[in-house]
């Protein structure tokens, strides 16, 4: 498998080279075209979460493979004031930052795992993966 | 990156040419407005064929063009949102709700001349008709 690819976020351009890097690792994997806009919009929302709340933070693009299916990992993590209430942020139109609110449940939607784990005052880590059958 | 702006007739055509960082659409939303009193536009078509993505930040910004460009007096249509990019945007819950669309540049024109007509024969003599 690949290496990580690591994208360091702290502007507004780095979004932009995130979901790139995402979506041509995804084009790379075999992913269709409309899995690459997927997997890049979801990216797109979570790299501008870490860029809203906690400034800075990274990507880390990666492929697994899990028997005869093939995914793309995406990991967003920050050291950022970390999310209060979980749960609630998950629910659409949940804002802290006057956003529509979509970020976490739409990039979920958009996902088929998503996972996130925050600790108040240490940071946030998004991890989410779409898959795709690996067939001959 | 600067996204051009033509002037054609009563409309302005902003065409987006490549990915766009969050700057790059507020600075086009600032951009857009300001011509459409410098230029007396009635019109605004915002084509984004070449946007490979769509997200809240980009979706939230061509509302806030339409409805800001609608308080100047000019009517916004966005055309040229890919299949791929419908799709990941209805997943994200993102409709553009309340802004017009169009296909294509073609369909975005004949819309805008259909919407901007009423406009006309509605026009200001409707206060002194009597």
């Amino acid at each position: 498998m690949a290496d990580d690819l690591l994208i360091p976020i702290t502007a507004d351009v780095d979004v932009v080279t995130a979901r790139q890097r995402g979506r041509d690792l995804a084009a790379e994997a075999g992913f269709s075209s409309g899995d690459q806009t997927v997997i890049a919009a979801a990216i797109s929302e979570i790299a501008r979460n870490i860029l809203m709340y906690a400034k800075r933070g990274e990507i880390a693009l990666s492929l697994v493979a899990n028997g005869d299916r093939q995914g793309v990992v995406v990991v967003a993590r920050d050291q950022g004031p970390g999310i209060r209430d979980v749960p609630r942020a998950m629910q659409d139109g949940y804002s802290t930052s006057g956003g529509l609110g979509l970020g976490l449940p739409g990039a979920r939607r958009l996902m088929d795992d998503f996972d996130v784990t925050s600790d108040a005052g240490k940071g946030t880590t998004v991890t989410m993966k779409k898959w795709r059958r690996m067939n001959a | 990156m600067e996204v051009p702006i033509l002037k054609q007739g009563h409309y302005l055509i902003a065409s987006i040419q490549s990915a766009l960082t969050d700057a790059d659409l507020s600075q086009l939303r600032e951009a857009l407005i300001e011509r459409v009193g410098r230029f007396r536009a009635r019109g605004v078509i915002v084509d984004v064929t070449a946007l490979d993505v769509m997200d809240s930040f980009a979706v939230r910004t061509l509302r806030d063009i339409a409805h800001m460009a609608r308080l100047r007096g000019a009517e916004t249509v966005i055309v040229g949102i890919q299949p791929e990019v419908a799709f990941a945007m209805v997943q994200l819950g993102l409709t553009l709700k309340g802004v017009s669309t169009a296909l294509d540049l073609e369909e975005g024109l004949a819309f805008l001349n259909v919407q901007t007509q009423v406009r006309i024969d509605r026009g200001p003599g409707r206060l002194d008709r009597g």
